[in-house]
């Protein structure tokens, strides 16, 4: 069974938070939530077990 | 005239009228330092340490007020203390480990430098600038004493330089009126506005950043712990972000973000800045206040550090965002970077090429601390909706979730420039080495018995042998290198052995004036050391 990774997992993580936020330099706010959309989408189908999304839903959910 | 742009914390070079003033013809000085702030002071005492005749000119009479740079970092405490003057400030800071952030009213990230054992010098110390450039000052009145051949005039105002090629002839105004000096080298250390740099047609280029910060040191009693705290959003609301951190003398440094759109002036009175601190420290805190300021910076640079006889160093060739204590800190490795290369080439033991390698490498770390600051900056003050809807998502996800801390900026704290790939590298050829002490990098501090290994290092060449056989030293073209040899059981701790061999049974380290690895390997060739010796001299 896997269980969604909460430590820190990416090399470089000044850098890749650069990357994040230039790709969305110039974008209107529509485009920028639309970028995110597609992000979002993109990386959920690279992790792909299904108990794991549901954990990150969940995370994001953050309820209080 | 010459009125004084700042108020002085310390008048120690009055106005004295030299006979170079009342000459026919111009005196030609080897060295000029442009401007006596802590990167001209130390470029000073550098090149007066190693014989070689310099003399300064700041248009004040001593050092300014105020506590500006308050972070100096561990590799600048052991650059200052191969001048001999790293002690005196390690005695007056204030040494602090550990940081704290805060979102609104919770903490979501605490960090602890965590201080290695076995280093003579800590991560950080606090201390106000103005005691950092007296320490300097201090060892200059000594090595003066001792012979080295530095001089300061004070009230001495650089107006105009004109180059010839091979020297620099400057226009000098003083109370008694206006001469000229001439200089085979002019170093512009002469600060964030550096008029050097104006009068050479060289601009700045990079990122000016739409905010403006307030900085309030205060004195009071108080029991917050010697620690780092920041906030964003801070709950008492006194700005966009709030810093707390302490310095000697019962000072605290309080820093809070305005925004772009202020009236400084009304900031600035007392009464507003009253309001501010009793919203963050409670009406019943009793303070004095020491020193305030409202600062805007940038993150941008010289495009080139050398122009011909002209070389720039601290703020006037780069300038950083306070986040992360690369300012002063990153300006004193330029000094000792540049302060043995220009020796070498005064005396005529290496090209004046070399020279060009300072640039090389100092803009290479003022690259490094530009991204570093611009980063933080970023993240501190995002600029648009989106990055702070992402700077905020992280703050609230980084109560709970470990894998969010790692984004939260506040500042990356300066840390020592790696060379890595630059032109003076020479061979890495040490199986099984360390990555810390690869070549290009800073030579970590070790313990040897009651001392320290960086005490022996530095100033000069030397042969760093760990249980391997070396000439005692080697020469070229009159510069030599000489050995250092140690064993691993020197060190009980097997801190040098972790630090210096890695997996290997033994080693040979070339290191520079500046502490710097120039090359390694396992075991000594003596072809090798020299070819190595010779190329990190810039000769080939």
């Amino acid at each position: 069974m896997n269980a969604l990774n909460t430590t820190a997992n990416i090399n470089d993580p000044d850098g890749f938070y650069g990357e994040l936020i230039a790709a969305h330099q110039g974008l209107s706010d529509d485009e920028s939530e639309a970028f995110n959309a597609r992000l979002i989408l993109t990386l959920a189908n690279h992790v792909g077990d299904r108990e794991v999304l549901r954990e990150a839903l969940a995370v994001a959910a953050k309820k209080e | 005239m010459l009125d004084d742009r700042y108020t002085l914390a310390f008048k120690l070079y009055p106005y004295a009228k030299v006979a170079d003033q009342d000459r026919d013809a111009p005196v030609r000085h080897p060295v000029v330092v442009m401007g006596g702030g802590p990167i001209g002071m130390a470029t000073a005492l550098d090149l007066g340490l190693q014989g070689i005749p310099v003399l300064v000119l700041d248009d004040h009479e001593g050092i300014g007020m105020g506590s500006r740079a308050i972070c100096f970092s561990k590799r600048c405490l052991e650059v200052a203390d191969r001048y001999g003057c790293g002690e005196a400030m390690l005695d007056k800071g204030v040494v602090w480990n550990v940081g704290k952030v805060f979102h609104d009213d919770r903490q979501v990230f605490e960090f602890n430098l965590l201080p290695e054992k076995g280093h003579k010098f800590p991560a950080f110390i606090n201390l106000q600038q103005p005691y950092f450039e007296r320490f300097i000052i201090d060892r200059i009145w000594q090595a003066q004493k001792e012979g080295a051949p530095i001089e300061i005039r004070g009230k001495n105002r650089v107006d105009a330089v004109e180059e010839h090629g091979r020297y620099v002839t400057l226009d000098v105004m003083t109370p008694d009126g206006p001469y000229k000096v001439e200089a085979d080298w002019l170093i512009g250390c002469d600060g964030a506005g550096s008029p050097l740099r104006k009068m050479l047609g060289q601009e700045f280029e990079g990122r000016v950043f739409e905010d403006n910060f307030l900085i309030a040191d205060i004195k009071m009693q108080a029991d917050f712990p010697v620690e780092r705290w920041f906030w964003f959003d801070p709950y008492f609301k006194s700005g966009d972000s709030a810093l707390l951190h302490s310095q000697p003398d019962g000072v605290w440094r309080i820093d809070f973000q305005l925004g772009w759109d202020i009236d400084r002036k009304e900031e600035l009175k007392q009464e507003n800045i009253d309001r501010r601190l009793k919203q963050m420290l409670g009406d019943d805190v009793e303070y004095e206040m020491v020193w305030s300021s409202i600062y805007t910076f940038q993150c941008r640079r010289m495009r080139e550090f050398r122009h011909g006889r002209v070389i720039f160093a601290g703020d006037a060739a780069h300038q950083v965002s306070p986040f992360g204590a690369r300012g002063a800190n990153s300006g004193m490795q330029d000094v000792d970077n540049l302060g043995w290369k220009l020796g070498l080439v005064i005396e005529g033991k290496a090209p004046e090429s070399l020279l060009d390698t300072y640039h090389e490498e100092r803009s290479f770390g003022a690259d490094e601390n530009i991204l570093n600051s611009t980063r933080a900056t970023d993240f501190i003050t995002p600029k648009t909706k989106m990055s702070r809807i992402f700077r905020d998502a992280v703050l609230d996800l980084s109560e709970d979730h470990a894998f969010a801390r790692p984004f939260v900026n506040s500042g990356r704290l300066s840390v020592p420039c790696t060379y890595d790939g630059l032109s003076l590298n020479g061979p890495d050829e040490l199986p099984g080495g360390p990555a810390r002490s690869r070549v290009g990098s800073a030579c970590p501090d070790a313990p040897l018995g009651g001392d320290y290994l960086l005490g022996k290092l530095g100033g000069s060449f030397t042969i760093l042998t760990i249980d391997a056989d070396a000439p005692e030293s080697v020469e070229v073209d009159g510069i030599t290198a000489t050995r250092l040899a140690l064993s691993a059981s020197d060190d009980a701790t097997g801190a040098l052995a972790e630090r210096y061999l890695g997996d290997a049974e033994s080693a040979v380290y070339l290191i520079r004036p500046d502490q710097h690895v120039a090359a390694r390997w396992s075991t000594c060739d003596e072809t090798a050391l020299r070819a190595a010796l010779r190329h990190a001299c810039g000769k080939d």
